[in-house]
């Protein structure tokens, strides 16, 4: 068995870290893992894409649509975009923070209404969280994918000792104490 | 020995290590940058520099080849271009110690202007080339490379592409194999290729590719793997993965580990062990061609595009087998394209230039960004340095008055890459153009490399920088401006002088990128609800964290996103009745 979760988001706010975290707790767990990234162009502010797979073997690095168990999306719009890739019955975590893209700013395309909603109203299994509120709790508004990473671990892997074991070894030093609120926040979300 | 997640690249910086290189120069490009960024963690036994191109990372690599190190460079599959001239006949000449060429495809162009296969020059050039799956091939196939570099006298090309170079998964570490350096000894008949010792050279590297076709009959990275006499997959990096993942133990497998040369005799005999016989390769048909050559009778382009990047969704299309299900928002989801950063200099630049609607010859970076709407900045983008040369040729064939409204826009990094050699054409051949540099003290868009102008060298130490005032004045350009982008005014003044001046000038738009850590942020400006009126003229600055929503009264007003705003003052500028003011 294969798990997919796909983590999408707006180039900048960190995605990379979480998917990074997951890779190591996942291969530390004793799992065949692939996570697979988006570096340069699309950083810039755009819509991105992180694939992290564990199970026993694992060939292809890419989530296609329906394939995903889980959808952690750190924008609310992203979520929208990216859920054909959520599986049948798979779960979708959102942040409820909205980012408004280039064409929604200059007027020519409008940001959908009661996003979270609607996918609830659809039958999507959806838990939304305003991370962006929480990181500002946990003491830094850059602290927003830890907290969702958080909120993810616990329907992973609900041992938190080892996730903030993890964390403690990715971040900077400085940046510890607030990651690990960020995370108990997101974790207990 | 535990397993560690390692990065596609950081794999290969790793062989790199264990394989006993100790010269490494290469200049970024997504997707391979992070190889050489990897390589300076083993600064202690390797030797890395960043190059300012790619020509001159292969030169410095195959010179410390020639010199008796194992050495390595790498570049995007575009970089290869840029470096063919000395691939190919480094082809001729053959190594003393090993040398290999890291080169990363980006079929999809997730970071590219184009979607080239580089399998192509490897093919051109006769040069064998590796292609790894997984970081652990990333890791063996370059300590590979080596062995076969020395064991067949010649470079050695390892294709990636952004799928490998870009993915984590599990690999072994070994230590490392120190390799003393070999002793140089002058061979006139090898080493100078002139036509008199070119001409034999050509023999002896037709005979290479015979002795390397028969080593790829039996070598161990061409492997079969037999589960089904139906369907015969061949296949190599990448398109292997997706076809397992489609087709799981329903196909037998030739997964290729060596795409240049192919073997013959060893795919005959896979041939004749299934009843169907399918290639699968993202981009070109290099071995669908093969393999009819050869008299097999395989289906390949008729079943898979030749553009774009693959996936096990691109298989089981291709195939007829069965998708999953899934669901739709149900409602038009608006594009989410990149843009240039808040706070980023570039935009202080365009917002001040577009007010002469100038034409405007472009180029490869981060302020390519600058071509989308609302900044709608670049007229063209071609490859590098392109903009200085191709704005030359613009001008004298629409003659002197264009030369008056029309720019190039080229970064730091990109200039001294190849925008030097068009500004020399310039003031050589009495052009008129105005080239600006956006300098912005980092190669920007491949994620913070330093480069020869900002006075850093790879591992963060100090070096001499390319004074660039000085460079162009040194090749005959008189008008030499510099300005701050962030003001606004003073660009409009100086670039209308520029334009208009007849000869040629260089403006240097210089302003760290905002994403560096040495730059400090202003607090993020706030708006004036008594005074915005709406009018959302402060959008066409095209910033992420400027937008214009109805307040509680009903009325239109600006809104700046604090976590995105580092008080550039860029908006505050266009904000017409001044309600943009400085934060707390």
């Amino acid at each position: 068995m294969v798990k997919n979760i796909l983590i999408v988001g707006v180039g900048g706010q960190g995605t990379l870290l979480a998917s990074k975290i997951m890779g190591r707790v996942f291969t530390e767990q004793g799992y065949d893992v692939k996570v697979s990234e988006v570096h340069g162009m699309s950083q810039r502010g755009g819509s991105v894409v992180t694939y992290v797979r564990y199970g026993d073997a694992v060939y292809s690095p890419l989530i296609e649509k329906g394939e995903a168990d889980l959808l952690l999306s750190f924008e609310e719009l992203e979520a929208a975009r990216w859920l054909p890739y959520l599986k049948e019955g798979g779960e979708l975590i959102t942040n409820t923070q909205q980012m408004d893209p280039m064409s929604v700013i200059m007027g020519n395309a409008v940001y959908p209404q009661d996003v979270t909603a609607k996918l609830k109203a659809a039958g999507v299994s959806v838990l939304a969280l305003d991370a962006l509120a929480l990181a500002r709790q946990a003491g830094s508004v850059r602290a927003v994918n830890t907290v969702l990473l958080g909120t993810a671990a616990r329907r992973l892997l609900p041992d938190k000792q080892i996730w903030l074991e993890t964390i403690r070894a990715c971040v900077p030093a400085k940046t510890i104490d607030v990651n690990e609120k960020a995370f108990t926040l997101g974790f207990e979300a | 020995m535990s397993k560690t997640l390692l990065l596609g690249n950081e794999a290969v910086a790793r062989g790199l290590y264990e394989a006993g290189v100790t010269v490494v120069s290469a200049y970024p490009g997504t997707p391979s940058t992070e190889i050489t960024e990897n390589a300076v963690q083993y600064k202690n036994n390797i030797y890395a520099e960043w190059a300012p191109n790619e020509k001159v990372a292969f030169e410095v690599a195959f010179g410390a080849a020639t010199g008796g190190a194992r050495s390595f460079c790498a570049m995007k599959h575009v970089g290869l271009n840029v470096a063919a001239d000395p691939l190919y006949t480094a082809s001729y000449i053959g190594v003393n110690g090993g040398m290999v060429c890291a080169v990363a495809d980006d079929p999809g162009m997730h970071s590219s202007q184009n979607e080239q296969d580089s399998r192509r020059h490897a093919i051109a050039a006769k040069v064998p080339m590796l292609e790894p799956a997984d970081s652990a091939e990333c890791l063996a196939f370059t300590k590979l490379a080596y062995t076969l570099s020395e064991q067949f006298d010649t470079p050695v090309l390892l294709r990636l592409c952004t799928r490998i170079a870009h993915s984590r998964s599990l690999v072994e570490t070994a230590p490392r194999q120190e390799v003393a350096l070999k002793p140089y000894t002058k061979n006139v008949m090898k080493n100078v290729m002139m036509p008199a010792m070119a001409r034999p050279r050509h023999e002896v590297v037709e005979k290479r590719t015979d002795a390397l076709t028969a080593w790829a009959e039996t070598a161990p990275l061409n492997r079969e793997e037999m589960h089904s006499d139906e369907v015969g997959i061949i296949c190599a990096g990448s398109a292997y993965l997706y076809a397992r993942e489609a087709m799981g133990d329903g196909a037998s497998y030739f997964k290729l580990g060596m795409v240049n040369p192919l073997p013959v005799e060893s795919l005959k005999r896979f041939a004749a062990k299934v009843k169907r016989l399918i290639v699968v390769e993202e981009l070109d048909d290099i071995i669908e061609t093969h393999c009819r050559k050869i008299g097999l009778q395989v289906e390949g382009k008729s079943l898979f595009p030749r553009t774009g990047e693959f996936s096990q969704a691109t298989i089981r299309a291709a195939l007829g087998l069965p998708q999953p299900a899934f669901r739709t928002f149900g409602q038009e989801v608006p594009s989410r394209p990149p843009v240039l950063c808040a706070g980023c200099p570039h935009r202080g630049l365009y917002y001040a230039i577009k007010k002469f609607h100038p034409y405007v010859s472009g180029d490869i970076g981060c302020y390519t960004l600058g071509a989308a709407a609302p900044l709608s900045g670049m007229d063209t983008c071609v490859c590098m340095g392109a903009s200085v040369s191709g704005l030359h040729g613009f001008n004298v064939a629409r003659g002197p008055e264009q030369a008056k409204t029309s720019l190039a826009v080229i970064g730091d990094s990109t200039f001294i890459h190849s925008g030097i050699t068009g500004l020399i054409d310039i003031v050589y051949n009495k052009g008129l153009s105005t080239v600006i540099v956006l300098d912005n003290s980092i190669t920007g868009m491949t994620g913070h490399q330093n480069n020869p102008a900002n006075g850093l060298r790879i591992d963060g130490e100090p070096t001499t920088a390319v004074d660039l005032e000085a460079l162009a004045r040194a090749i005959g350009i008189r008008r030499v401006q510099v300005v701050d982008p962030f003001n606004i005014d003073e660009v409009r003044r100086v670039v209308q002088e520029e334009m208009a001046a007849p000869e040629p000038s260089l403006i240097i738009s210089r302003r760290p990128c905002a994403l560096l850590k040495t730059v400090k942020h202003n607090p993020p400006l706030r708006v004036d609800p008594a005074v915005c009126i709406g009018c959302k003229a402060c959008l066409q600055t095209g910033c992420p964290a400027i937008s214009v929503h109805p307040d509680a009264d009903g009325k239109q007003r600006a809104r700046i996103d604090a976590t995105q705003c580092v008080g550039c003052g860029v908006c505050s500028y266009a904000c017409r009745p001044g309600a943009i003011k400085e934060g707390n």
